[in-house]
């Protein structure tokens, strides 16, 4: 070790070297929103965040995860040759777990900012309020889709290790990335819509979930209803008023894939455009609203 | 160079006029922004760093025009909140890189100013803690910090001493004039408090109801608005003898400007050293006790009245 020692003249001490000026680059608003983009998505997760906060998201992944490896698992052990529930379907299926997500993570990622009022400090810097919201938008969006699109590749990767028909499988994994990606923009943009509206991070949970659930109930009473009263060849409308039923029967109209009878029917042609304009118009409008609603701060 | 130049500035509201044809050039330094509450210093802020637009007039930063370069402007200045802005569940470390990312310094650079900043603050062990558990000193030094980190030419401070101790107060004093005597980073600070920004700016710009009422080097300032505060006793067994007028004509014959306050307090303009010498030789000639004699501290509203009285000749 001695061989190690440093002269007397060492050069390694630690000065005080007093304030030293900063003459390296500024990366500017592009890496400011992708930093922002980046530290929001962990955040959705929980990463980088205490212990505590990674709870509630890891669990729904954990949750939404578990049921495909289930499927997977046992359509190999048995040999069945087909997975028993289609991608879109499982999403379907899962919807409830999807709402739960967005709901506990999309305040995460606006309430705080709001509630402790640090929002004027990412504004005094060149990043504008519309880059803040398209980061926050951005970071939502991909978390709801890593999500559910994480599930329906265990199903693809298994259908492939059972040796199951590959065309079929990798036709309706791609339908179910279309869900996964209408899930992302409409989950995402409702949930922050209602996160930005408050600085309390339960009242922004509990207004997020009441959305998807209160939405539901009344969706499928109107359904209900139509079907006693005889209108039932119109009652495809009403899963306009859900957003998981919208996304649900667009999926099965756009891809002609047999729906769970028991919640909503197949729309017609004109039905099923409209839907496609309502996930349109809930995606952008609810981007749009959240510009505005950072415009004035 | 001017760091910052208004020229005619207005904002006004549907209601109120938050700034009324604002024209002020603030120089390189520690640069005092004092008004009351509500007097438009919170306003001005949001106008120099572009974040809202004025109503009429112009105004430029570092040389670049608040309407058209609000980015360009926000790159090189650093802005420190009154209000508190710090999330309590991280430490400083984390949030303090993470703003200097913000501010678009790569990765590294972000760590390496943040250790450096926070040191220059004067928050050491401490800054691996959750921002939770700091005192309000320590908080104070968090914000100071997130305006410093990118390394600003100019930075703004609103209201840094606000909520301190006076210990605490005058660590936050000293701390801005290091800023720009060690750092080289201009400074303008707001405060309500006149004396506060007397012992740490080079200058001092006074507005109320949105309008400029005074700016000059924090020099002239003391100059013209220094009172010494004397009060003397009752001459010894000669009831009928008033000390206070005695004091107030000899004074006055002695030259200097006198004023009393009403009760038994006279208020003499301090213009050098030789008056406290006037004093003492008039308190002694009349064989009068001598209770006190101070400087007065100043606030805010003194510089108001000292201002129409200087104001009021004019009109007669």
């Amino acid at each position: 070790m001695s061989e190690t020692r440093v002269p007397d003249n060492r050069q390694d001490v630690i000065h005080d070297i007093g304030y030293r000026h900063y003459e390296g680059p500024r990366l500017g608003i592009g890496y400011a929103t992708r930093s922002l983009y980046t530290s929001s998505l962990r955040g959705a997760f929980g990463l980088g965040r205490s212990g505590k906060s990674k709870i509630l998201p890891m669990a729904m992944a954990v949750i939404m995860a578990v049921p495909a490896l289930i499927i997977v698992a046992v359509s190999i052990y048995v040999k069945m040759g087909k997975l028993p529930v289609d991608y879109p379907q499982y999403l379907t299926n899962l919807q409830f777990v999807t709402a739960v997500f967005t709901a506990a993570q999309a305040p995460v990622l606006l309430s705080r900012d709001l509630r402790f009022m640090t929002v004027p400090l990412y504004f005094s810097r060149p990043l504008r309020s519309s880059d803040y919201v398209r980061a926050k938008y951005a970071a939502m969006v991909s978390a709801v889709f890593i999500l559910t699109l994480m599930p329906m590749l265990i199903m693809w990767i298994g259908s492939m290790l059972g040796s199951m028909d590959f065309g079929y499988n990798t036709q309706h994994f791609a339908y179910g990335v279309v869900a996964a990606a209408f899930y992302s923009l409409v989950y995402a943009g409702l949930g922050l819509l209602i996160a930005s509206l408050t600085p309390r991070r339960g009242f922004g949970v509990a207004a997020i979930i009441a959305l998807f659930m209160v939405s539901a109930g009344v969706s499928g009473a109107l359904r209900g209803v139509m079907h006693v009263t005889g209108h039932q060849a119109a009652s495809f409308w009403v899963a306009m008023l859900n957003p998981g039923f919208l996304i649900d029967s667009t999926v099965s109209w756009m891809f002609n894939l047999p729906l769970r009878g028991n919640v909503a029917e197949m729309p017609t042609t004109i039905g099923g455009i409209a839907f496609l304009v309502e996930i349109a118009v809930l995606a952008a409008g609810t981007f749009f609203l959240l510009v505005r609603r950072y415009r004035k701060i | 160079m001017a760091v910052i130049t208004t020229d005619n500035l207005t904002k006004r509201f549907p209601r109120v006029t938050a700034l009324d044809h604002l024209s002020v050039e603030v120089q390189p330094g520690v640069v005092g922004l004092v008004g009351a509450n509500g007097a438009g210093k919170s306003t001005l802020i949001k106008i120099l760093l572009g974040l809202a637009p004025a109503t009429e007039g112009s105004a430029r930063v570092l040389g670049l025009d608040v309407a058209t370069q609000g980015g360009a402007i926000r790159e090189h200045v650093g802005y420190m909140p009154e209000h508190d802005c710090l999330p309590p569940d991280v430490s400083a470390t984390e949030f303090v890189v993470h703003m200097a990312r913000m501010s678009g310094l790569p990765a590294t650079a972000a760590r390496e100013r943040t250790a450096d900043i926070l040191r220059h603050v004067g928050l050491y062990e401490e800054r691996y803690r959750p921002i939770g558990t700091y005192s309000t000193g320590m908080k104070q030094r968090v914000k100071l910090a997130q305006a410093l980190v990118h390394d600003p030419q100019l930075v703004l401070l609103d209201e840094p001493t606000n909520g301190l101790d006076p210990v605490g107060r005058d660590d936050m004093l000293e701390l801005i004039r290091r800023v720009h005597r060690e750092f080289g980073i201009s400074v303008l600070v707001t405060s309500h408090l006149l004396g506060e920004l007397e012992r740490t700016c080079d200058h001092v710009v006074v507005i109320d109801g949105g309008k400029l009422l005074r700016s000059s080097s924090t020099a002239d300032l003391t100059a013209a608005t220094s009172l010494l505060a004397v009060e003397v006793t009752e001459r010894q067994g000669d009831p009928s003898f008033d000390a206070d007028a005695a004091l107030l004509a000899r004074l006055t014959e002695a030259g200097l400007t006198v004023t009393a306050d009403g009760g038994h307090v006279l208020l003499v303009e301090l213009t050098g050293d030789e008056v406290y010498d006037a004093i003492r030789d008039a308190v002694a000639e009349l064989g009068v006790g001598l209770i006190r004699l101070e400087q007065r501290r100043h606030h805010i509203s003194e510089v108001f009245s000292v201002d129409t009285v200087v104001e009021e000749p004019a009109h007669v």
